[in-house]
């Protein structure tokens, strides 16, 4: 078969030097900072005040609006406070501080888990519930509400399922490790998906680094009743970028400004299958999720199951001790994570990794003048000419950027990635994107 | 703890930096000119060196004139002054190729603003400045030094201008590939200049799409338009060898900053070259026209830009909302 790919891209080294360590559960912190808003769309109404008992997977955000997304307590213990604290993402947040002096046993909330042969039973409607009320957001990153990602508007036909194993992002292994550990689970996981979507097709596209992943998932395939087909993809950075992957395992081409589901697809990480499969099998709300700690001041990275809401600074005792003394922490991957300020902040449901970079690593280049190598446009998966617009953006010509398409910018890096005068070509895209006047 | 430093994505960047692409092309056009240096003679090598040392010296004063950063080692002005030494003919007095590179960096480059804002390349403009000013200087031929005793002492475009088609027939096709052949000191052999474009085609330095255009187009034109006795009859190898053509394509018409950012761009750039140089070689006095080719291809890159944005992702296949 014809190997079909993306527009563009970039191959910057891989640095997956946790591919073969399995995930293992961090220690329980004593104290967790669970931001309200670790979704796009609205954050969530307390649901807690502040002196209240906690258990695990205890409600303690009510989602505000159909596009938002419940958060649980991760931890046993006593709501300290609900005020701004720091966040991976935004910056600063309203969060809820659940802390345990060990005084408060670790307890399960009531779980409301469906067995196996109910499900085939259930209406499509019940599952949907369930993901809802689990507080089960995209997990690659955005942290998109899944089940609006899974109630696509009437007429709208969804045939096929991605389960997006990519991981394109360099260090990052978490997603890989799972696919490995909990093949099967995931495909139930990815079942109840294509279930409430009549999706007739499913498939699981993976890059071809992670040949342990592939294997283990055509593996676990022939172990269930369902037909799902595994896709190994070339490895190239981005192919996990939603409509870089339709159209590398589809080869379906999204419309601009369109979404997935108007080509028929819907793409759903690996890690939210499985944390799907733990909502509707095992009762679970989205309370842990497994991430990747690296990066070159890490003695031993490794790949950890986290409850969200831990903060990064607690973390340090289940890494070995710093080679070097970090210069950069980053949430996320190292071509679309973000920078951290402080290392007080929480892991939350989209983070999937934490890298410590060292100093002399940072990539303090100043930015250069633009060549016209035209790199930039080689490697741009929407096909853009992030020069172009990165000038357009300087001189505040608005109109001109959205001509030229600065709003289909998928702001993955590779540009900047690429760009030998070093300039911050993302950043000024955003910061575009940003200005455009709204209509 | 030091605090952390807060930097934007992607955290992590290529290897690829502007002084090494320069440095890159100034590697892959040292064959061509350590060639020039081996059919020519020392004085060759004299007019690199003095050109090279002037179009840096120029480019330092005027930054330091400017007060701005001395990016010299940065590579560019050193491929300016390669080039603009390439470009003239081996027997040239020494302070040509000096006033030269120093026209070229001072108003080629410098006067637009610098590395990045220039609008013809750079060399081109110190050849065209050196052409009308010293016309003689830059057609005054040398044979090959194993060869200097022979007549000829024309280059084998300007005796087909002259219509000395015997005269030709002396160049072996062989010769004009190796480079034994009057001629510019850096276009003349054609085997260390494809080295060279190979090199950085396969690095991806540069694209295949203005030079290959480029030369295809000349090609065509020639077989069918410049030939004795009627159409389709000319010698389109002759003329693809001869002249700065390969230079010119594979050096010149992929310079980033003066050609088009986008493939096609580059396509149509690379077709508006070859039709004027057919044009130039043709129809008007000037037995070559590459260097006035690209420079007017160059005026025109701003155009091509413009009519040739990219189409972004899925336009084509849908309604944008």
């Amino acid at each position: 078969m014809l190997i079909k790919t993306f527009y563009g891209g970039v191959h910057p080294p891989g640095y997956k030097n946790t591919s073969s360590k399995p995930i293992r559960p961090a220690r329980i912190p004593k104290r967790v900072v669970i931001p309200l808003s670790q979704h796009t769309g609205a954050p969530c109404e307390p649901a807690v005040a502040v002196g209240d008992i906690v258990k695990k997977g205890t409600l303690i955000g009510k989602a505000a609006a159909f596009i938002s997304s419940p958060v649980h307590s991760s931890i046993s213990g006593r709501v300290a406070k609900i005020a701004q604290m720091p966040h991976p993402v935004l910056g600063r947040s309203l969060a809820a501080v659940i802390e345990n002096d060990g005084t408060i046993k670790e307890e399960d909330a009531p779980p409301g888990a469906f067995k196996d042969e109910d499900i085939k039973a259930l209406p499509k409607e019940a599952l949907l519930e369930t993901i809802k009320n689990s507080g089960i957001v995209g997990l690659g990153g955005a942290a998109f509400p899944t089940h609006v990602k899974l109630s696509p508007p009437k007429g709208k036909k969804i045939d096929s399922v991605i389960l997006n194993g990519a991981e394109c992002e360099p260090y990052l292994t978490c997603d890989e490790r799972l696919m490995i550990e909990k093949s099967e689970e995931m495909i139930k996981g990815l079942r109840v998906i294509s279930r409430i979507l009549g999706a007739d097709k499913a498939y699981i596209a993976i890059e071809d680094n992670k040949p342990n992943a592939i294997a283990a998932m055509k593996d676990a395939v022939r172990r269930t009743p369902y037909t799902v087909r595994v896709i190994s993809l070339p490895t190239k950075y981005p192919q996990g970028a939603e409509k870089s992957l339709i159209k590398s395992a589809l080869n379906r081409i999204v419309p601009a400004g369109g979404l997935p589901m108007d080509v028929g697809c819907v793409v759903q990480n690996a890690g939210t299958a499985y944390a799907v499969y733990e909502a509707v099998y095992l009762g679970r709300p989205l309370i842990e999720r497994p991430i990747t700690i690296s990066g070159d001041c890490v003695s031993e990275p490794v790949n950890l199951s986290v409850r969200i809401g831990t903060l990064a600074s607690d973390l340090l005792s289940d890494i070995g001790p710093f080679i070097a003394s970090p210069g950069r922490v980053i949430f996320g991957g190292p071509m679309m994570g973000i920078a951290q300020y402080t290392m007080d902040v929480p892991v939350i449901k989209g983070t999937s990794g934490i890298l410590f970079l060292a100093k002399d690593d940072v990539a303090q280049y100043k930015e250069g003048v633009c060549i016209r190598c035209a790199k930039c446009l080689e490697v741009c998966p929407a096909l853009l000419a992030p020069t172009t617009l990165a000038n357009l953006v300087k001189k505040s010509r608005w109109a001109e950027a959205k001509e030229l398409g600065i709003t289909q910018c998928v702001e993955c890096g590779a540009c900047a990635y690429e760009c030998p005068a070093k300039i911050p070509l993302v950043d000024y895209i955003k910061f575009g994107k940003a200005s455009i006047p709204k209509r | 703890m030091d605090p952390l430093k807060v930097t934007i994505s992607p955290h992590i960047k290529s290897g690829r930096t502007t002084p090494n692409i320069m440095w890159t092309v100034i590697f892959a056009l040292l064959p061509a000119g350590a060639a020039g240096v081996f059919i020519f003679g020392l004085n060759a090598l004299y007019v690199i060196i003095v050109s090279v040392a002037s179009a840096l010296a120029a480019e330092a004063a005027i930054q330091a004139l400017r007060q701005r950063a001395i990016t010299v080692m940065d590579g560019s002005a050193v491929i300016t002054g390669l080039l603009l030494a390439y470009n003239v003919p081996p027997g040239v007095p020494l302070w040509l190729p000096a006033v030269g590179a120093f026209f070229a960096i001072a108003i080629g480059k410098q006067a637009f603003g610098g590395l990045g804002h220039n609008v013809f390349n750079p060399a081109l403009i110190g050849r065209a400045f050196l052409m009308v000013s010293w016309p003689i200087y830059m057609t005054t031929w040398q044979n090959p030094r194993w060869n200097v005793d022979a007549v000829s002492s024309a280059s084998p475009l300007g005796l087909f201008k002259q219509g000395e088609f015997g005269l030709i027939k002396s160049f072996s096709s062989w010769d004009l590939l190796a480079g034994a052949r009057p001629g510019c000191i850096g276009e003349v052999c054609i085997i260390a200049l494809l080295l060279g474009a190979a090199f950085l085609l396969i690095k991806r330095y540069i694209t295949w799409h203005a030079p290959f255009v480029y030369i295809s187009t000349v090609g065509v034109l020639s077989w069918a338009m410049n030939g004795q006795g009627g159409l389709f009859k000319g010698d389109a190898l002759f003329f693809i060898l001869n002249g700065g053509l390969i230079l010119g394509a594979f050096f010149m018409a992929t310079d980033y900053v003066t050609t088009p950012l986008s493939r096609k761009g580059k396509m149509i750039f690379g077709l508006g070259c070859g039709i004027l140089t057919f044009l130039i070689r043709r129809f008007s006095g000037y037995p070559e026209g590459v260097s006035y080719s690209i420079l007017i291809m160059n005026a025109a890159t701003p155009i091509i830009d413009h009519y040739t944005k990219p189409r972004w992702f899925g336009l084509k296949e849908g309604t944008p909302t």
